[in-house]
């Protein structure tokens, strides 16, 4: 039991702290409500009861993925490089003045969309990379502020040369047709770009543990010591992993514009890069176990969006589930005394082991 | 005489399962000095945060003044006299030396702000009390380290410290400066407190010492008086047995120079010069057995070597060729395999599987990969085969190497640079805290290396080792060669011990 445990900490660890979460708000929820049954019950179910629902849960999923793979590649190579948001509003605004100002054919036009946004979103994260390779800056700090220079950088291309001056508030032109990536279940905003983000997690997943640049970029973020000592060249893994997670951010934030809104119409940074930071620490930065986050992290705005609407507690709530499940997860203390004991133990059934030999 | 400090039956695991005091029961006198001595790793520096309050341990108990204590945390353990100064020393460089002296129990003015004259008196009083000549107005990040380290000490001093533990002090200091602080202490005994002093440089316990404690892989050997005790048997006792001293028997014949290093220097970013013109050769089946005391610069000469440091000065070839601003995969490439001295830096990726950690100088390599492509398959049964022919205890080849013990994973280390293709093998420390079977298993393999026409590279912390398999020895003191020896066979530990120590030098070795 105990060796079953240390093995899987981790995974164990995850689901006591997502299971204190959802806890935690149940007893919140109970003693907010007036009618706390029926509120439970919206909450936990509500988002499965209706199609559109279900559709909404898979539709946000989808950005939130990408900018978790997006994360994962940085973090596996120990670069905390936060600036998915950042990568993924250039690139969708880019990418945006690119679709607009082009016409192609559908089966070029698409493609080379996406290839120019990921490209703007790769030289974006090149900024951090290169500002750590060559001179040691934090690239979590030189992130976190290329966030604000994207994102206002982003706006003026949009209302100063982009802008649909045609439509009553702040959004770019429509973009051709032949740009749009078609929402293909009926009744439903799913559209292809929902394919491409599991796609993309697959490859992701491919990429780091079955090719060598994915092994240099693990082994680099396992121990960077080891990895130079073995002959890897670490100065080159530090700005290709993070060009890389700038280049999925960059990519997925077309997706979301190219399949949902047509058109650029976010005139706030969305937070999918943020939120991607989440399902990157609940799935442990494992591109198939970010799928799995994602979507709960989804079912559960979806569920809060459903709590405004029909019941007496505010959506606000999931901030607070979230933040527990984040703050227990991140917590490395958190189950470490037990797992200390149980360490301890085997520790001590060792040294008994040997004993009797010396 | 009466004891100021008894620990007795210290268990101390670690959170990863490093056992890292186990059985631990030692008396310290009042008014002596007493050195705790024992290679990196020991157990030492955990010893001492038990006694310090900085960690508590599974089993055991302490007892100061004949009191049982029980120690939550450093605060404690000042409250009731004893004081540490640690190795990185533990001051606010931006303050000066009187602010960081009051440092927590600043005297106040009017119950709010810091009354830096009264800060100052007492500063200078305590610095009189005890004789120590210190600027009590400069910030401590001005001063230089030996006189930072004063002040640490006379902090300890200030919160009446009686008991004084000093972990590894000389570390940083120079030859000089480690004169000034052995006369410091010797007058404070005469002030009638008492000192631990940790280190694992025989020469400084042998000088500074009344009484020794060695330690070897977690547990107490020996407490005797210094007097009882001479270097040599000091290192016999760290190394934790009397192992069978069995010389191998020498190549049957040697080849042309595989490695040869050239006028080597090295000066470090402070400006201190840690290598000086170092040069020698290693012949085709030659094992050359480096000897020092560790921190003469062997890890840096190592690293030069192996790429991962750049010499100030000089050049190294392998098989003739210039390895000059050339990358540690080109210089592995041309024939060098590197068993490193820091395992856990170096060695292993340890959050990773065997696996992993066998490939990493040729995961890029066919048939491990073939074109970007990682073929497991090939690597899982390459990994078997090494767990296998190095006797490797582990539950299978995608097994964490954290959950090995210090034993094994020297031999996944071991095992992959003996299997990659090499024609030079630095080996530092290869048997660095292992059992003796281990250790004997990889002796055997170093031997059959050198067998094949290899040149090995030994360098070593451990005299036996040295002395047991290397063909010819130089020695190395203060970054510099002061010593070779090509007739190992006549030689002694005791006979090179002086080099190793700075007292003789051969003029011919040098340069």
């Amino acid at each position: 039991m105990d060796k079953f445990i240390l093995k899987y900490f981790n995974l164990i660890r995850t689901i006591i702290a997502v299971a204190i979460g959802i806890t935690i708000s149940v007893f919140i929820i109970y003693v907010m409500s007036e009618t706390p049954g029926l509120t439970l019950r919206t909450f936990l179910l509500g988002p499965f009861l209706s199609k559109s629902r279900v559709a909404n849960i898979i539709e946000s999923a989808s950005p939130v993925i990408f900018c978790g793979l997006a994360i994962a590649v940085a973090f596996q190579a120990e670069q905390f490089n936060i600036g998915a948001e950042g990568a993924l509003f250039i690139g969708a605004t880019v990418g945006t003045a690119f679709a607009v100002s082009t016409h192609l054919p559908i089966f070029i036009h698409i493609p080379l969309t996406l290839l120019v946004a990921g490209i703007v979103g790769a030289c974006w994260s090149f900024i951090p990379g290169i500002l750590k390779a060559k001179w040691e800056a934090s690239e979590l700090i030189s992130s976190l502020m290329l966030n604000y220079v994207a994102y206002f950088l982003g706006l003026y291309l949009i209302n100063y040369h982009f802008r649909d001056k045609g439509a009553g508030y702040l959004v770019s032109y429509k973009l051709p047709e032949t740009a749009w990536l078609n929402q293909f279940i009926g009744g439903t905003r799913i559209h292809w770009g929902i394919i491409l983000s599991l796609t993309f997690a697959f490859l992701v997943y491919y990429f780091l543990y079955h090719t060598t640049l994915g092994y240099e970029i693990r082994t680099t973020g396992f121990n960077l010591r080891f990895a130079k000592f073995g002959g890897i060249n670490v100065f080159k893994i530090i700005i290709l992993s993070q060009v890389i997670s700038g280049f999925i951010a960059g990519l997925g934030g077309m997706t979301e514009v190219m399949g949902i809104h047509r058109r650029f119409n976010w005139q706030l940074s969305p937070g999918y890069g943020w939120d991607g930071i989440v399902v990157a620490i609940i799935g442990r930065n494992h591109p198939l176990l970010i799928i799995v986050a994602s979507l709960f992290l989804s079912y559960l705005s979806i569920g809060g969006q459903v709590l405004n609407l029909l019941t007496d507690i505010p959506s606000e709530i999931i901030v607070v589930i979230q933040s527990i499940i984040i703050l227990l997860i991140t917590a490395e203390a958190f189950l470490s005394q037990w797992k200390y004991r149980i360490t301890v133990r085997e520790a001590a059934k060792k040294e008994v082991a040997y004993e009797p030999t010396s | 005489m009466e004891k100021i400090l008894e620990v007795k039956g210290i268990l101390k695991i670690y959170p990863n399962g490093v056992i890292a005091n186990k059985d631990v029961s030692v008396d310290i006198e009042k008014n002596t000095i007493h050195a705790i001595v024992g290679e990196n790793g020991a157990g030492k520096t955990t010893l001492m945060k038990v006694i310090f309050g900085i960690t508590q341990p599974q089993e055991g108990e302490v007892f100061y003044k004949g009191e049982k204590i029980n120690l939550k945390s450093p605060h404690d353990a000042i409250e009731i006299g004893i004081g540490m100064v640690h190795q990185h020393l533990m001051l606010a460089p931006d303050l000066t030396t009187a602010e960081n002296m009051v440092l927590g129990i600043e005297p106040l003015r009017g119950k709010i702000f810091l009354n830096i004259d009264k800060a100052f008196e007492v500063t200078k009083k305590v610095s009189q009390d005890y004789g120590f000549d210190i600027p009590i107005d400069k910030k401590i990040k001005d001063l230089p380290i030996g006189i930072r380290q004063r002040v640490e000490i006379l902090k300890a001093l200030f919160r009446n410290a009686e008991l004084l533990i000093l972990d590894e002090p000389t570390t940083f200091l120079t030859p000089q400066e480690i004169d000034v602080l052995f006369n410091t202490l010797k007058d404070l005994k005469n002030h009638g407190k008492t000192i631990i002093f940790i280190s694992h440089k025989l020469k400084e316990v042998k000088q500074i010492a009344d009484r020794i404690t060695v330690m070897s892989d977690a547990k107490i050997v020996t407490t005797k008086e210094a007097s009882e005790l001479t270097e040599h048997d000091i290192a016999y006792l760290m190394v934790g047995r009397d192992i069978s001293f069995e010389r191998i028997s020498p190549p049957e014949k040697m080849g042309k120079p595989l490695l040869s290093v050239q006028n080597i220097s090295y000066i470090n970013d402070e400006n201190v010069k840690l290598l000086n013109n170092v040069s020698f050769d290693i012949r085709e089946s030659e094992i050359l057995g480096l000897a020092g005391v560790e921190g003469n610069g062997q890890s840096e000469l190592i690293k030069i070597i192996t790429g991962l440091l750049k010499a100030s000065e000089g050049n190294i070839y392998i098989k003739g060729e210039s390895i000059k601003g050339l990358s540690p995969r080109v210089i592995r490439e041309m024939g060098i395999a590197h068993i490193p001295e820091d395992r856990m830096g170096y060695g292993v990726a340890d959050k990773t599987s065997l696996e992993e950690n066998f490939i990493v100088d040729r995961y890029y390599k066919s048939p491990f990969s073939k074109i970007f492509r990682l073929i497991w398959k090939y690597i899982t049964n390459h990994s078997r085969k090494l767990i296998e022919q190095f006797k490797i205890l582990t539950l299978s080849s995608k097994t964490t190497v954290s959950s090995l013990s210090g034993g094994n994973i020297q031999k996944v280390v071991v095992a992959r640079e003996l299997s990659s293709e090499h024609e030079i093998l630095i080996a530092a420390q290869p048997t660095r805290g292992i059992d003796v079977g281990s250790e004997e298993h990889v002796h055997n393999l170093l031997k059959n290396t050198r067998d094949a026409g290899k040149a090995i590279f030994l360098i070593s912390a451990d005299l036996d080792e040295i002395l047991k398999l290397s063909t010819r020895i130089i020695v190395i003191y203060n970054g510099e060669i002061v010593a070779e020896f090509t007739d190992v066979p006549k030689i002694s530990g005791k006979y090179l011990g002086p080099y190793m120590l700075g007292v003789k030098k051969q003029e011919a070795a040098v340069g």
